[in-house]
């Protein structure tokens, strides 16, 4: 499958005109609005903004949980109207199902589609063996670290050779060495299977590691504030963090989500935190003060 | 602190006498060791059983009125008598055989109905909303409420208990299914969606699962309260079971029998709870470690 993709460079994401807004009691809550993002056939492609920016709900959208209330979202050429499997997801909390051990967990894309139970087991180990799990093929996930439980999760979304795979922060909630580890093994699984990857952090460094290019978002109501080549050569090195180019980059984007999550925040600290805290701004903005 | 050590000190010798397996003493003091709390709870458990049982022979011995009177309360030895007699008596197993064989009606009809009923309440709004509020006015009754209109809805007086049985474990089942339902990981649902789930597997695959704990939750309160139902039922309107046994020998005057009654109750109801703990290893093999 993900050979076939290969060779017709499939997997190519257009969000156009997208805006996503939720119904409250107060009226509608505007969560992105006016957004256009595409991901080329096997790009990597990261979404940085401040937490809240509405990365996730695009994200979701792509996978198909959210339909947008107005725009289009296609996969090569044809609308997503909801989830399927040929959209792999990984989530930050790793969702493995926890009465499955690591192989079924694996296997599980593979049975809904209907595959014989020797050939699914036996496709999951040769997966588990690339990603240097097969000794824990029989471990229920409860038993695993964080990095593998998100490897296992890796893993699984690409078992059923989907055209993209969306990934939503998934390794935030890993401490700072595996999650180095953990960008390697994803680059190079990336790599060898050539599928496009819509990444959604809010981790800079990891955005400019992972990317051939980055969208960086506005504060709530989210939109694209801008779009980042990144033109490192790959493979990537760890290394690279240190060179002039990397942190010039990074520098660049920095600032911008800064300015962004200044915004995000500056309301709340003037109307809840600074009053309460009985602080006198005294006709300084925020950002001036910080 | 230091009784396991010594509970380990005798094994050691025992443990010597096998020559086939030098390193067998290590591993049998590694295994104590690693054992400590569970064989430190193991003693003190049945210390505190024997304690139970000195104190109610004390108490009835010397016939003590403090409060409460134990001049009529039949001594350990009493019941422990008239327990010999018993096990040979056919009539006294029959009438646990019967309890038991309503239990396992009820519980068993109780939990075909409530689990499926609120895995699919759970997942299906409408269900949800025409049984619920029915559920609600129901569940409060106390089953033995039940009893005058149970007589007057079933034919036998052995179809009344059951039902009565049926109802008492019901509810906590219905329940506690429907709880681990609203509690499923929509994110683990959302996986699924990803993986090609269609409606059908998620259930079978994602909801039925991750409700399990709570299901066995609700059939290891549902037993408890199946038994409670059942005695109250057997007491008011059996002929045969080992409530109507109890009820008989206070009518009897066989004091002893009474007491007979209460334990066999106690170690039945221990057991059933049992039975059903150690299914939900066997169904969930995840959970156990």
């Amino acid at each position: 499958m993900s050979q076939i993709a290969a060779e017709t460079r499939q997997g190519h994401i257009e969000v156009r005109d997208f805006a996503l807004s939720y119904e409250t009691i107060d009226g509608a809550v505007e969560a992105v609005t006016d957004t256009q993002i595409h991901v080329e056939a096997g790009e990597f492609v990261s979404i940085v903004g401040p937490s809240g920016c509405g990365k996730s709900t695009l994200l979701n959208a792509v996978a198909g949980f959210l339909k947008p209330t107005s725009g289009v979202v296609t996969v090569d050429g044809s609308v997503v109207t909801g989830p399927s499997a040929e959209r792999g997801m990984v989530f930050q909390q790793y969702s493995l199902f926890p009465w499955k051990t690591v192989r079924e967990n694996v296997e599980f894309g593979l049975k809904m589609r209907g595959m014989p139970k020797f050939e699914r087991a036996r496709a999951a180990r040769t997966l588990l063996g690339l990603a240097g799990l097969e000794a824990f093929e029989n471990h229920y996930p409860e038993r695993l670290s964080g990095g593998m439980k998100q490897r296992v999760g890796i893993v699984r979304a690409l078992a059923t050779g989907p055209k993209v795979l969306l990934l939503d922060e998934p390794f935030g909630a890993l401490d700072a060495q595996t999650r180095i580890i953990m960008q390697q093994i994803l680059t190079n699984m990336w790599q060898r299977l050539k599928i496009s990857v819509l990444f959604v952090t809010h981790d800079i460094d990891e955005a400019i590691f992972l990317s051939d290019r980055v969208y960086c978002m506005t504060a709530r109501p989210g939109s694209i504030k801008a779009e980042i080549q990144i033109p490192l050569e790959r493979p990537r090195q760890q290394s690279m963090m240190m060179s002039s180019e990397f942190l010039a980059l990074r520098r660049g984007l920095m600032s911008l989500i800064r300015e962004e999550s200044l915004k995000a925040m500056g309301g709340e600290i003037t109307d809840l935190g600074m009053q309460g805290l009985g602080i006198e701004l005294q006709g300084q903005s925020i950002p001036d003060i910080l | 602190m230091t009784s396991p050590e010594q509970a380990a000190a005798p094994a050691a010798p025992a443990a010597a006498t096998l020559p086939s397996r030098p390193e067998f003493s290590a591993r049998a003091a590694r295994w104590f060791r690693l054992n400590q709390d569970r064989l430190r709870g193991l003693l003190i458990g049945t210390a505190s059983l024997i304690l139970f049982l000195i104190a109610w022979h004390l108490l009835t011995t010397y016939r003590v009125v403090f409060f409460v009177k134990f001049t009529n309360v039949p001594a350990p030895l009493a019941v422990y008598a008239s327990f010999t007699k018993a096990i040979h008596d056919p009539k006294f197993l029959m009438h646990i055989l019967l309890s038991c064989r309503r239990i396992f009606i009820g519980f068993s009809l109780a939990a075909l109905v409530g689990v499926p009923l609120g895995l699919i309440m759970g997942r299906f709004k409408l269900v949800h909303e025409i049984v619920f509020p029915v559920a609600e006015v129901l569940r409060p009754i106390p089953a033995i409420a039940w009893v005058p209109m149970a007589i007057m809805l079933w034919p036998t007086n052995e179809q009344s208990i059951v039902f009565i049985t049926f109802l008492g474990s019901f509810f906590p089942i219905l329940v506690n299914t429907l709880h681990g339902m609203t509690l499923v990981d929509p994110v683990l649902v959302r996986a699924a969606k990803c993986l090609g789930a269609r409606e059908a597997s998620i259930f079978r695959e994602v909801y039925f699962p991750a409700s399990l704990p709570h299901i066995f939750t609700g059939l290891t309160v549902g037993m408890g309260v199946a038994w409670v139902s059942l005695i109250a039922a057997e007491m008011i309107s059996g002929q045969f079971g080992i409530g109507y046994f109890t009820w008989e020998a206070y009518s009897l005057v066989q004091y002893a029998d009474i007491a007979l009654g209460m334990i066999a109750i106690g170690v039945l109801g221990l057991g059933s709870s049992l039975v059903i703990r150690a299914a939900g290893q066997l169904v969930m093999p995840w959970r156990s470690r």
